[in-house]
């Protein structure tokens, strides 16, 4: 017996009894109906064909953007998910247009967005005779994805998708790849309707939570000194900020973020004491090294956070909050593991943790800041050079918008700053690629965010570098008048890695120096307006015009060229060796 | 932590596919596999894996916790070779001349509990279960007898506290919660593990 027929046995029936005939590409269609899908990104082709076609009459009910290359059109339904909460759903033909979405998969993949992917495939009777477009895609996208099948049968589509659906936004969420054979596409079959999934044998997504872990882990909180907690996107995934307000503010525990923590928590909360990791903060990196207990939730100690793991808080006892049971122990030792849905663990923890405010230990963190402050962050945000820095733009943007804006950042020097210093008053604000550090995520994942959030403000920060690696999607953004704020940091360098070169290779600037086209000219030929700007006096007027602009804008700002972000804790380094310079 | 022997034992449904998701978690963690056995258990639908690595426990039990967590996948365990009860199967194909000539052999099979599968007037073909220890025994117990061609099978193994995976079926069944995998060896011990 294959799942499938378990699924169809075990579920309730469908809803509609009447049985219609239908197509494949409909069934898919209808799936997305029944699903709640309005809006999805895709690009066509020979063996998707049938399902662009079937798409035509509903063009009504359903809205396809159609990206210029299908690594945007993932990276787009991204920003969608991230904004939205809900899961991305991405078309592709076989061949190159599934190989297309690679990056994206394994972006996804890491950072556990939730995305349903569908491609298209050759006929079932061609399969594995090297036919035109044919690609093993099954295969090469195993590794990166979370599930992933192939379907030759019509008749298996609607629990097909039903399952895809329920696996992609479930537990830890995740990418999931349906590849459909043309004539599966095509052919009729008697459709009974759309049966969500709720649950498969072999997939449990939602662990009993154990009352004693619970205990464990408020007894340790309740007698340590100098408590500490990192929070990453697990607060966000499990919809529990509010959840995990609640907890930090009752035992009055100071709260650092991950890069994709970022935004669950407001940046001006009294708690809130910065960002972890390579880049991150001063004083949550060194404190990590001197607490008594830390509290990870909804995070996975990745190695950009961490640092070396043989010198990262040796001295703590650790509590780890997560969905993932893998997660636990994987690179940190728990203490206490509390397995299961923050939004459920975080609540019965509150109840049993004392109220307290841990008033000289937080300002252990403010006098650290402070330090940081006078030898960072105030030359960053208020240079006494005549060239502009990434930080000062950050710091006006933030005064223009309130922190009620989207950020979508790339990868580089950029992101770090951006994400250092942007502020935030609302989750799901920050969308960025953490796991995988993909540049060219920032263009098409701002596209996605724009549609998930379309009330809202969205920025994109990118470099000179990134952005050239999907500037095409500017294509998409003036053919769907996608009102996305686009803002280039071109330092004129591969930032970040020459960074690196100068400061670990001997300013050995091995092919780092890139050259740009005229960006404004490249936004014009998109009909896309924009200005470029490099004098500090235009800076908050540029940012205001972009800000006020109806529709989509480009600001390219020239920032200073080797300019370098700190603190850094440099590669093989523990975090309380962080450097300020 | 040394490396040790393993026994993995890897319940699965029966979809196609299935080996490649589990044989990437190897290959990706640079995890050479020593053997590998899959067949269908007791429970109709379900595959049973049976995978032999040499590692140390560390690595292993993060592994099958990934392994775990595969969508199509319904247990995945380890054990030591103390834990399991396990065979491999070989065939030994031997020239008939030999044995003819040589009642020695005879006796030798005797002794090594094989018995004789195919027997033509070229050659015979022997069949014996066992550790790897007693396959290997006989092979070079042949070999100055002109053995043709030998083969063995992955390991296939039984576990011996578990229950079996039946009982354990019933809960995947039902639309229940998971039971907690991640057991705390520090609980109930806190005096000991917390003290400032
Ligand atoms: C697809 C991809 N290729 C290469 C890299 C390695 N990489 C990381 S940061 C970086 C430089 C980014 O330069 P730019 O986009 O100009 O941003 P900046 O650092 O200058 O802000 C590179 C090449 C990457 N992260 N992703």
């Amino acid at each position: 017996m294959s799942t499938l027929d378990i699924i169809k046995e075990k579920e309730a029936p469908a809803t509609q009894a009447t049985t219609t005939e239908l197509t494949g590409s409909q069934a898919v269609l209808e799936a997305f109906l029944a699903e709640g899908v309005n809006t999805f990104f895709g690009y066509p082709g020979g063996a998707i064909m049938p399902i662009y076609d079937a798409l035509y009459d509903y063009r009504d009910k359903l809205n396809h953007i159609l990206v210029r290359h299908e690594q945007g059109g993932i990276h787009a339904a991204q920003g969608f998910a991230r904004t939205s909460g809900k899961v991305g759903v991405v078309f592709a033909t076989s061949g190159p247009g599934a190989t297309n979405l690679i990056t994206g998969l394994a972006d996804a993949m890491i950072d556990s967005t939730p995305l349903v992917c569908i491609t298209g495939q050759v006929f079932a009777h061609l399969l594995g005779t090297d036919a035109f477009q044919e690609t093993d895609v099954i295969n090469i996208t195993t590794p990166v994805t979370k599930w992933n099948y192939q379907v030759t049968d019509a008749s298996e589509i609607p629990a097909v998708l039903a399952k895809a659906f329920y696996i992609a936004r479930t537990g830890r969420p995740g990418p999931v790849l349906i590849d459909i054979t043309k004539n599966a596409q095509m052919q009729k079959f008697n459709y009974e309707g759309y049966t969500p999934c709720t649950h498969i044998r072999s997939y449990r997504p939602y662990p009993k939570v154990r009352n004693e872990y619970i205990e464990a882990a408020a007894a340790l909180i309740n007698e340590a000194k100098r408590p500490f907690v990192l929070f990453g996107q697990g607060v966000i995934l499990g919809e529990a900020e509010a959840e995990f307000k609640a907890f930090i503010e009752k035992s009055g525990i100071p709260a650092a973020w991950t890069l994709l923590g970022l935004s669950a928590l407001p940046t001006d909360h009294p708690l809130n004491v910065g960002m972890l990791g390579m880049h991150g903060n001063y004083g949550p990196n060194v404190l990590t090294n001197e607490c008594d207990v830390l509290i990870a939730i909804g995070m996975r100690f990745d190695d950009r956070v961490t640092g070396r793991l043989d010198k990262y808080a040796k001295q703590a006892k650790i509590i780890h909050l997560d969905i993932d049971p893998a997660e636990i122990d994987k690179n940190v030792k728990a203490e206490v593991p509390v397995w299961g849905d923050c939004k459920e663990t975080l609540p019965m923890l509150t109840k049993l943790v004392k109220a307290g405010d841990h008033k000289e230990w937080l300002q252990r963190f403010r006098d650290m800041e402070k330090q940081e402050v006078e030898a960072v962050i105030h030359e960053e945000l208020n240079p006494s050079t005549e060239t502009l820095t990434m930080g000062e733009v950050l710091k006006v943007l933030n005064e223009l918008t309130n922190g009620d804006a989207v950020v979508v950042t790339d990868v580089g020097q950029h992101q770090m700053v951006a994400c250092r210093y942007a502020k935030f008053n609302q989750t799901r604000s920050n969308v960025t690629s953490g796991g995988l550090g993909t540049m060219g995520f920032a263009l098409p994942a701002a596209v996605g965010a724009k549609f998930g959030a379309p009330e809202r403000t969205v920025v994109a920060i990118a470099g000179d570098g990134g952005i050239q690696m999907t500037i095409q999607e500017l294509g998409t953004i003036m053919q769907f008048k996608v009102g996305v704020k686009l803002i280039i940091l071109n330092n004129q360098f591969l930032g970040m890695v020459r960074q690196w070169q100068q400061l670990f290779n001997d300013k050995r600037y091995s092919f780092v120096d890139i050259t740009s086209p005229d960006f404004i000219a490249v936004a014009k030929g998109y009909y896309i307006e924009g200005q470029r700007i490099s004098a500090r006096e235009n800076l908050k007027q540029a940012l205001k015009t972009m800000l006020d602009h109806d529709g989509a804008y480009v600001l390219e700002i020239m920032v200073g060229k080797e300019n370098n972000v700190f603190p850094m804790v440099p590669q093989g380094c523990g975090v309380s060796e962080i450097r300020l310079k | 932590m040394e490396k040790q022997e393993y026994t993995i034992t890897v319940y699965t449904e029966n979809q196609v596919g299935l080996l490649n998701r589990i044989a990437i978690m190897f290959s990706r963690r640079k995890i050479n596999i020593e053997s590998l056995n899959t067949s269908p258990s007791e429970i109709e639908g379900i595959h049973r894996f049976t995978i032999v690595v040499n590692e140390t426990e560390d690595v292993l039990r993060k592994l099958v916790r990934q392994i775990e967590k595969q969508v199509d996948i319904l247990k995945a365990e380890y054990s030591t070779n103390d834990e399991v009860i396990y065979q491999e199967l070989a065939l030994y194909k031997v020239p008939t001349d030999a044995i003819a000539e040589k009642a020695k052999v005879e006796r030798l099979l005797r002794e090594y509990g094989a018995r004789a599968i195919v027997i033509r007037k070229d050659y015979i073909v022997f069949e014996t279960s066992g550790t790897r220890e007693e396959i290997n025994r006989l092979v070079t117990a042949l070999e100055p007898y002109g053995l043709m061609e030998f083969v063995r099978s992955g390991r296939v193994a039984i576990i011996k506290a578990s229950m079996g995976f039946h009982e354990k079926l019933k809960e995947f069944e039902q639309k229940e919660r998971s039971e907690e995998v991640a057991e705390n060896e520090y609980l109930g011990q806190q005096d000991h593990v917390f003290t400032m």
